[in-house]
Order: structure tokens, then sequence, then C-alpha cells
């Protein structure tokens, strides 16, 4: 067949390639550049190679120790809530009316604080938490537990915690809810007839249902929590101490609050790869699960 | 295993105060014997899911008692009314295996390993499942699963009745049949009372001992596939019925003679005392009336077309206004477009208001 030949075509492309050079592929090749330089101010640049790199995968240095120490600290904030918000989500969804005016009602209430812009989300609870005008803080304190967020490293990360939890357990509710909507009634009078306990019906039919849902669910809560930064910024500022310091508010702390272009360059690399692979894992088990049942369904078309 | 007696049983989705015709079952009364393959059939719409729901106890009725061997267990819930039920898509647990699968309801009433073993062994075997036991359920077709999903019915032996509910939407033709013949084969292995819903009469007559023809939420005949073939007791069994169904014409009816468009046919009962002002009407299967050349003794029709379904023929006829088959006698061509019906008077029943008259002798 004959092909018409029109290399003008390309013209058509080149506005989305202007755009994406422009947002994405030029800043990202200046953060690669600072990466491998320092500077000490008034646009002087030295070239410092791989070093950036090195120090910071090595924590006896100042960096490396940094970044290693908020790398595990927001690994364990992500698996603590990760933790905490599957199973209540999951709770809060098989809590939830299946029908009536009572579901709206239920939908408005979970979506809302996933509506409320993150700062106000982290000044709503920097509030809330205060001993001395804070509602939470107040009740607390005159009930004799001497709460303190911002003295105490234990206090700062049960209210960040808390505050997460409060935040986006909606989400998960909400998908879990919708993955359970999504089940046949036969499938519940069939349990029923079985016999099955409370128990029975949710391993048997209800968690195997949901796990797609779950996953979606576990990877998006994982993503956000590892890219934390305005909420426990706006209640801690990373405190006490470092206790609440999480990688990306440490990164801002090395590029904004010390201007070390380089080594705040390098560290944001290697977050952005970090999370690269965690997301392409997810992925690749995420479609794997897919193409399973993808394989029976052909066997079907098939016979 | 279990007799199973319906009270004066109805229900609407309602409530009880609902108009008595928008029942989505009206009042019945009847008795299923233990052991007993009965089939509710119907078209869609007919109440006969709702009847099956109400039994297994997924539907609570707005009237009337159900008794299992007299016990009245209305009240109970699905779980204790000890029933087995299999729905018209298959319902599997994804994450068991096929063993664990056919377990379930065993496992769940707390019954002896040994003893659920042996029981799905066999079940397994009767299905034809023994090779797949071990293999994850979600893998398998539509029709194992299926199987899967009829072995779960099957499983336990205490049932009061195993209930289905078109289990063979799903399935292939081919398999079908096999299926059906199957669980003819299973119902007489197994001794347990099977009420299965269909609407398609080939599945019902095929599989029960007694059908129960449903229509517009009322039972309107129960009997063997012979009685609802021979003398059907309302025009919708006749036409439900048979394929092509009963011819239906309305006449005039008097001692032992009726009038179809001026024509006389001879009755082998005589009706004397059919009820004043009732819309009367003569029926009539296809396989009892006789195409043949057009004689003055004869009802004269005019023939549109003759289906040749191979074993036998039939001919769309029009008598009238009135739309006729009839059965093509072998070696008989058909000539024209006119011709006469030869009527066999003992198959030539009287409806009064839909409902079977029975003549005096």
């Amino acid at each position: 067949m004959d092909k018409t030949i029109n290399q003008k075509a390309w013209f058509l492309v080149l506005p989305v390639f202007l755009v994406v050079a422009f947002s994405a592929v030029l800043p990202l090749m200046t953060v690669v550049n600072y990466s491998m330089q320092d500077t000490f101010g008034n646009n002087q640049f030295f070239w410092n190679g791989v070093g950036w790199f090195k120090e910071l995968l090595d924590p006896t240095t100042d960096l490396g120790g940094r970044f290693l120490a908020s790398l595990w600290r927001n690994l364990f904030f992500s698996a603590v809530i990760l933790a905490i918000e599957v199973p209540l989500g999951i709770v809060v969804a098989l809590s939830m009316p299946r029908q009536g005016f009572s579901v709206a009602v239920c939908l408005v209430i979970l979506a809302l604080p996933l509506l409320i812009p993150w700062n106000v989300v982290g000044t709503i609870w920097q509030i809330f938490g205060r001993p001395d005008i804070g509602l939470l803080g107040y009740v607390l304190n005159s009930l004799g537990l001497n709460y303190n967020y911002v003295s105490n490293d234990l206090d700062a990360w049960a209210t960040v915690i808390v505050m997460d939890v409060w935040h986006w357990t909606s989400l998960v509710a909400l998908l879990c809810y919708a993955g359970l909507k999504s089940i046949p009634d036969a499938y519940y009078q069939a349990a029923q007839i079985d016999g099955a306990s409370r128990w029975a019906v949710f391993k048997a039919i209800q968690l195997p249902k949901m796990n797609r849902v779950l996953l979606i669910a576990v990877l998006l809560r994982f993503m956000d929590s590892f890219m934390i930064y305005t909420e426990p910024f706006v209640v801690t500022g990373g405190g006490p101490g470092n206790s609440t310091t999480f990688v990306s508010i440490e990164l801002v702390k090395i590029a904004l609050g010390q201007f070390d272009l380089g080594k705040a360059a390098a560290l944001s690399l290697v977050y952005n790869l970090i999370i690269i692979i965690v997301c392409w894992i997810f992925y690749t088990v995420m479609t794997n699960a897919g193409v399973e049942r993808r394989v029976v369904v052909d066997k079907k078309g098939v016979k | 295993m279990a007799r199973i007696d319906l009270v004066d049983l109805a229900h609407s989705y309602g409530g009880n105060a609902a108009a008595p015709e928008s029942f989505a079952l009206k009042p019945v009364t009847m008795t299923w014997r233990q052991g007993g393959a009965y089939a509710l059939l119907g078209p869609s719409g007919c109440g006969k899911t709702t009847l099956l729901n109400l039994i297994s106890g997924i539907v609570t009725p707005s009237r009337g008692k159900i008794l299992f061997d007299g016990v009245d267990i209305t009240p109970l819930s699905t779980q204790k009314r000890n029933i087995a039920q299999v729905f018209q898509f298959p319902v599997i647990y994804d994450t068991m295996t096929v063993g664990q699968n056919l377990a379930f309801p065993l496992k769940n009433r707390g019954v002896p390993k040994g003893e659920i073993d042996a029981r799905v062994a066999q079940i397994a075997r009767l299905l034809d499942l023994a090779p797949d036991l071990n293999r994850k359920a979600t893998r398998l077709t539509a029709d194992a699963k299926q199987k899967i999903s009829l072995g779960r019915g099957l499983v336990r032996s205490d049932v009061a009745a195993v209930l289905f509910d078109e289990p063979l939407t799903v399935i292939d033709p081919e398999l079908k049949w096999q299926l059906r013949s199957k669980l003819k084969a299973l119902h007489r292995d197994l001794d347990l009372t099977m009420i299965y819903v269909t609407h398609d009469q080939t599945e019902a007559l095929t599989f029960a001992d007694t059908v129960v023809v449903m229509h517009d939420g009322r039972v309107v005949q129960s009997g063997t596939p012979a009685e609802l073939f021979e003398k059907p007791a309302h025009t919708f069994v006749g036409y439900f019925i048979g394929s092509p169904g009963m011819n239906i014409v309305p006449a005039q009816v008097r001692g032992r003679e009726a009038r179809i468009d001026g024509h006389t046919i001879a009755l082998t009962r005589s009706y004397d005392a059919l009820p004043p002002g009732a819309r009367i009407e003569v029926g009539v299967r296809p396989e009892f009336v006789d195409v043949a050349l057009p004689a003055p003794d004869l009802l004269s029709a005019n023939i549109e077309r003759v289906d040749d379904l191979g074993r036998i023929r039939f001919a769309r006829v029009r008598v009238g206004d009135a739309k006729f088959s009839a059965r093509v006698p072998p070696g008989f061509s058909v000539q024209g477009e006119s011709a006469g019906l030869k009527f066999d008077p003992s198959h030539v029943h009287v409806y009064a208001d839909s409902l079977l008259v029975e003549g005096a002798a």
C-alpha cells in the first residue's frame, strides 16, 4: 500500500516536545548538572564528579548520615500509617451502609478530609494539638497526660501519624467500599447457604474481591506518605530536633536552608530514583495480577 | 431430606399492604414429597425465583408458612434451614482450591475432617472434578466453575432440599445436555429433594418428575410432563409447553359440539354447564390436528407455510382470523393454499376464561 510521505507532520509534535523539554527535561538536566558540582554562591561552580553521591550513601559523612536517617524515618512512617490506614479503611468500608440515604451522607463525610488543602490540614492539627489553646492538647494535659508535640519526640510522631490517618483513611475506605459494592449479591447468598460465618465471608469473599483496590490503595498511600512534606512541616517543622524530619523536609533544608545546591540535587535524584523503582515494582505486581485473570478469560474465549 | 409444605404462601416486594394483584407470588398451597425432582417452570418475572428464594430463606414471605416435615421454618434464617442452593451464575471462592470450595459448606458446619474428605471425593467423582481437586478454582472455565457450584450444593447429605436457580444458563448447549443428565443421575444416587427453576421447558421436562408451571405469580398447573402435554389445565400451559404450542381459538361450545369459524367439530365429552358470560376457547395440540385435502366435512384453512422439523412437519395455517398449527401427515404433499383440518376429538379441550373445563362423560 502506498503511504503518503509528509514530513511536515513532525511540526505537530513540536509543541508537545517543547513543553515537555521546558517543563521536565531541562529542569531535570539542570538538577543533574548541579548534582555534579559545588557552589559557594555568587554563581560560582566547582566540579565535584560523583562526590556528592558517594557522600550521600556513606552514613559516616554529615550528608549521608542525615539522608539515611531521614530515609529510615520516612520508611518507618510509611509502614506505620499503612499498618493503621489499610485495616482501618477496610473496617470503615465494611461497616458502611449498602443502600439508602445514609450512603450519600457517609460518602460526603468520608470525602471531607480529602478535600482540605494539605497545609490547612497541617494548620488544623497544629492548633488542635497545642497545649495552651488547642482542644486536643488542652484536654490531654488536663487529663494529666504531659502532651506536647513541640518538645517530645513521641508526641510529635503520634500527632503526625494521627493527622495522616485522619486525612487519608477515607481514601482507603472509599476504594474498599467501591470494591465491596462490585461483589454480586449471589456471593453473599451462597455464603449464607454454605453456612459461612461473618469472618469466613470476609476471608473467602470480601478480601479476595478487594485485593485489586487494596493494591491501588497501598500504592497510593505509600507514594504519598513517602513524599510527605507539607503537613509535618506545618505542624512540627521536622522537630523536635530532627525527629520528624522526613526526606522531603531534609531536602528542602539542604536546598533552601543551606543553599547547598549540589548536595540537594544529588539527594533529589536518589530520592526520585527510589520512587520510580517502587512505582515500577507496584506496577509490575499489579499488571501481573491482571494478566493471570486475562489468561483465564482467553481460555474461555477459545472454548 | 424432608417433605416440604407451602401453606398459603405469598410474597410482595412492596410489603403485605400492596394490592393483591401486584404480589410477585400469589397465595399458593402445595406439598412436595421427600426425594422428588421438581421443576418450577415459567417465563421471566413469573415468580419462580421468588418462590425459590422464599424456600431458601433469602426472602422472607409477606404471608403464609413453609413447613419442612411438618415443622414451621418460616422464621428461621437461611443458615438454620438446612438448604442448599445453586445460583444462575457460578459462585466460587477465589482463594480456595476446587477441593476447598467443595468442602466449604461442610467445614462451616464443623463436620469431622475424615467425613468431609470422603464426601468431597464422592461428589468430585460424580461431577468429574476429581482431577482438578487441588487446582485453584479461579483458573477454571465458566463450565467448570458452575460444576463446582453444583458440587457445593450437593455435598451435604443432610439437606432438606437442593434448590437450583437456572443453573445451566452460563453453560454451552452441548455441555448443558450432559450436565442435565448428570443431575438426573445424581438425583437418583443421592436421594435428595431437588427443586429446579428454569424457563426452558426442555430442561424442566427432562429433569423433573413433577413440573410446576407458573404464570404471573400463580401456580397454574403442577403435574407430570405427560399430564402437562396431554391435558393443560390453563391455556398458558398449553402454549408455553410444546413446540409449537397449543392452538387456542375462540369457539361456541354447546353439548358435544364446538363451532369454530362456522364449522362444527365433534367433542368426546359433553359441556352443558359452562359458566355463563365466560370467554370460551377450544384448545388442541398441533400434534392432534392433521392437514388434509379440503373437504366439506373438514374445517377449511389457508396454509401459510410448512416447517419441516425433520421427524415431523407442521403447517402454519390461518382459519378465519386465527392462526393455527397442524401436523402434516407423513406422505401428504401440500398442494395449493387451501386445506382441511382433521381433529382428533379426544384431544380437543375446552377452556372457560383460560381454565380447563372438565366435560361430563
